[in-house]
């Protein structure tokens, strides 16, 4: 088995050895075949019709309008069109900084999302704070909020670095079992005991 | 008009001027608002900036007023000692925009304003612990962590009204009544352009009231700038308008210049110039094809972006980014001219003026388009001055508030273009004065493209910036409006306060005036005519 991706050949991808481990992953821990066959056939037909949620708080939004628009183009790739209402969506593009004030609003967009769900983080600030890393209202990487899937970085990412991100993406989509044990439903639960706090706080107040 | 001194010792004797680079006067809390009324009524009708402003021993704020004729300055300044229970008199009354600025003052330094109609935090939430821009703020994370719980919507706001006798009372003030239907817009809603929040009071389909909401994306760049040096600062101002990345630069840097008394060399200015004009043009595309994607015609944006693009890439080529340049630097800009630039600008002036063409044929002359935008979200000139709307919004309600005419900077002077000023003033007037400044804008690219002298492109300034004591205003007219830069110096390296008065907060804040009794529909029709920027409210 392996990870092909229209458009792209696998050497031009930097980082091939987290996808190889996880076909390795998946190999090891043994398959049907009807059932892989049928995971093969949905997980195609899903890594190429992921639609993101039009979320963009500053400048990293106007690049991902950028996207969208006649010379970039994301639909080639599969990305058709961008959702307003996290209901339709199936990923979610975090284009720009999440402040204080904004990220219970955010942890309840990303719970909007229908399953399964993927967030990549796009740009300085979503990754890690960025330029206002030292600010008294900045959210220090989305990451402690929601688990994250792929990470872009760049200060705002230029739309090619969008696409880089975005086909790896479509590349993790690929290597998951969509059919009995989903493996990544389990790295969410981890993410949510790792972070029991939040959930608590959350859980007391509403 | 008037001298300044006659005006204000006429009401208040006690006040103490001084020597500042614009009129400056310190006026006791007491007379403060017999003051502003006098200024006010002797013309002095713009209120452009509220600078809040901790001076360690006290705390107060710095009015700017100027008139919106001829753009003549006065500055004021208010404070109060009390730290434990600040109170200032507000103006609210007299300037609409005032409203919002006090709130941005209470939040950020816990100044009460009595008489004040609604005085809750704005920026931060409302179980937020402390002032933040105080210099004793304790900034460790334990007081205020990310809380992911969600903040209860305060109804129910204070006002501390003066009584006769000169003592203060604590009133509470009810923002919406119990009984009125109350509709949440944002912050994730495609149509607020970022993470802006308007809470709808509505009556049927009408809308009774707006009440704001900010700081989804306050990032405290005031407060970061604090600890950062002159040159560590210019980035941050890329990042709030980045439609407007250039001219904010350009702004900042005028203001330490002026404070340096550095001479910038003629060939940076026009340099600098042809990049502000070059991204005025790229903001209005981009307002072009947001705004009719708004209303419903997606194929607008298609077209906008196309010729955007184009312009990215001239400044692309030059200053290394798409968006976020830190192009300009104190003295100059930091790298010459590419080669190509001077014929791909030449190319970009010779196709526009098809494309725009090509516009107005696709979207403007629309019937649906004129009858969605025609007569809806009246601004009049009154209303324009009183709120603080300038730039092209401002100018759509017939008021010439162009700063690049009012009160030239840079190089703007010499140049010859006209302001455009209509007065319409309802959403499609704003639209078209958008349009009609890149024909303006697209002029000023055309005498500069042939005419840029040799020489330095940057001046050369002190490798380590230290500014005089002293504290310095200074605005340009950046793509949505009026931009200002207050910078205190103590004589460090580093700004004591670096206040920064975007612009679109005075666009949001009269979307509540102005969408009063209208329809639910035309609020997205008169929120995207004021085109604002939500990372520019907050800051």
């Amino acid at each position: 088995m392996e990870v092909k991706i229209k458009g792209m050949k696998k050497e031009d991808f930097k980082d091939n050895e987290y996808i190889d481990k996880l076909v390795d992953e998946l190999k090891q821990s043994g398959q049907n075949v009807v059932v892989g066959k049928l995971d093969q056939l949905i997980n195609w037909g899903r890594s190429n019709s992921l639609w993101p949620l039009t979320f963009a708080t500053s400048c990293c939004g106007i690049e991902f309008i950028c996207l969208g628009c006649a010379r970039y183009d994301m639909a080639r790739f599969g990305f058709e069109v961008a959702r307003s209402s996290p209901r339709q969506a199936d990923f979610m593009m975090v284009a720009g900084t999440i402040v204080h004030r904004m990220a219970p609003v955010f942890r309840r967009l990303y719970e909007q999302l229908a399953e399964p769900k993927y967030v990549i983080a796009v740009g300085g600030c979503a990754v890690s704070g960025g330029p206002f890393r030292k600010s008294y209202h900045v959210v220090k990487g989305i990451d402690t909020v929601v688990p994250v899937d792929v990470y872009i970085p760049g200060c705002p990412p230029r739309p090619e670095a969008m696409f880089y991100g975005m086909m790896q993406l479509q590349r993790k989509v690929k290597v998951e079992r969509f059919f009995g044990g989903v493996n990544r439903k389990k790295t969410r639960e981890d993410f949510f005991k790792e972070n029991p706090l939040i959930a608590e706080e959350e859980h007391v107040k509403e | 008009m008037a001298d300044i001194k006659e005006i204000i010792g006429k009401v208040c004797p006690d006040a103490i001027f001084e020597e500042n680079e614009k009129p400056f006067a310190v006026v006791p809390d007491r007379d403060w608002h017999k003051v502003a009324e006098a200024l006010k009524q002797s013309g002095y009708d713009w209120l452009n900036a509220v600078v809040g402003e901790d001076w360690g021993d006290e705390m107060g704020c710095i009015y700017y007023m100027s008139s919106s004729s001829d753009g003549a300055e006065v500055s004021v300044k208010v404070a109060t000692a009390d730290r434990e229970n600040p109170m200032l008199h507000s103006v609210s009354d007299l300037w609409d925009c005032a409203r919002l600025e006090e709130r941005e003052v209470f939040d950020f330094f816990g100044i009460k304003f009595i008489n004040h109609p609604d005085m809750r935090r704005f920026y931060l939430r409302n179980d937020w612990v402390g002032y933040p821009l105080r210099k004793d703020y304790d900034e460790n994370p334990d007081i205020n962590p990310v809380r992911l719980y969600h903040e209860q919507p305060d109804d129910v706001s204070v006002t501390y009204k003066e009584e006769a006798d000169g003592s203060v009372k604590e009133e509470k003030v009810q923002v919406f009544a119990p009984e009125e239907f109350v509709v949440n817009i944002g912050p994730q809603h495609p149509a607020t352009h970022g993470v802006l929040r308007f809470r709808t009071s509505l009556n049927g389909e009408e809308i009774k009231k707006i009440d704001l909401v900010c700081g989804y994306i306050h990032r405290g760049i005031e407060k970061l700038c604090e600890k950062l040096t002159y040159p560590q600062c210019i980035h941050f101002f890329d990042r709030q308008d980045y439609f407007s990345a250039l001219m904010n630069e350009h702004c900042f840097c005028m203001c330490v210049e002026k404070a340096l008394g550095l001479e910038v060399p003629r060939r940076a200015q026009v340099i600098r110039v042809m990049m502000d004009e070059l991204s005025r043009i790229a903001s209005h595309l981009l307002f072009f094809g947001t705004y009719c994607m708004d209303l419903g015609a997606t194929t607008a944006l298609f077209y906008g972006i196309r010729e955007r693009e184009t312009i990215l890439d001239i400044l692309e080529e030059t200053c290394g980014a798409r968006m976020t340049f830190n192009y300009n630097v104190v003295g100059g800009v930091r790298e010459d001219i590419h080669p190509n630039f001077v014929k791909r600008v030449k190319d970009f002036i010779a196709i526009m003026p098809s494309r725009l063409k090509e516009y107005h044929t696709l979207v403007t002359g629309n019937v649906i388009f004129k009858n969605r935008l025609k007569g809806v979200g009246i601004l009049s000139r009154k209303d324009a001055i009183s709120y603080g709307v300038a730039g092209p919004s401002g100018r759509a309600s017939g008021w010439a508030c162009d700063v690049r005419k009012l009160k030239p900077y840079s190089i703007y002077g010499e140049l010859d273009f006209d302001e455009v000023v209509m007065d319409g003033c309802d959403s499609f007037d704003r639209y078209l004065v958008r349009m009609k400044e890149i024909e303006q804008s697209l002029r000023i690219l055309e005498q500069l493209v042939d005419n840029i002298p040799d020489g330095d492109y940057c001046a050369k300034a002190p490798k380590i910036i230290k500014l005089p004591a002293g504290h310095w205003f200074q605005e340009v007219e950046a793509c949505r409006g009026v931009f200002g830069v207050y910078i205190d110096s103590k004589g460090d390296k580093t700004p004591y306060r670096v206040k920064i008065n975007g612009t679109c907060l005075r666009l949001a804040g009269v979307v509540d005036h102005i969408t009063r009794g209208s329809k639910i529909a035309d609020l997205i029709t008169i929120g995207g005519s004021m085109d604002y920027v939500v990372p520019d409210i907050d800051r």
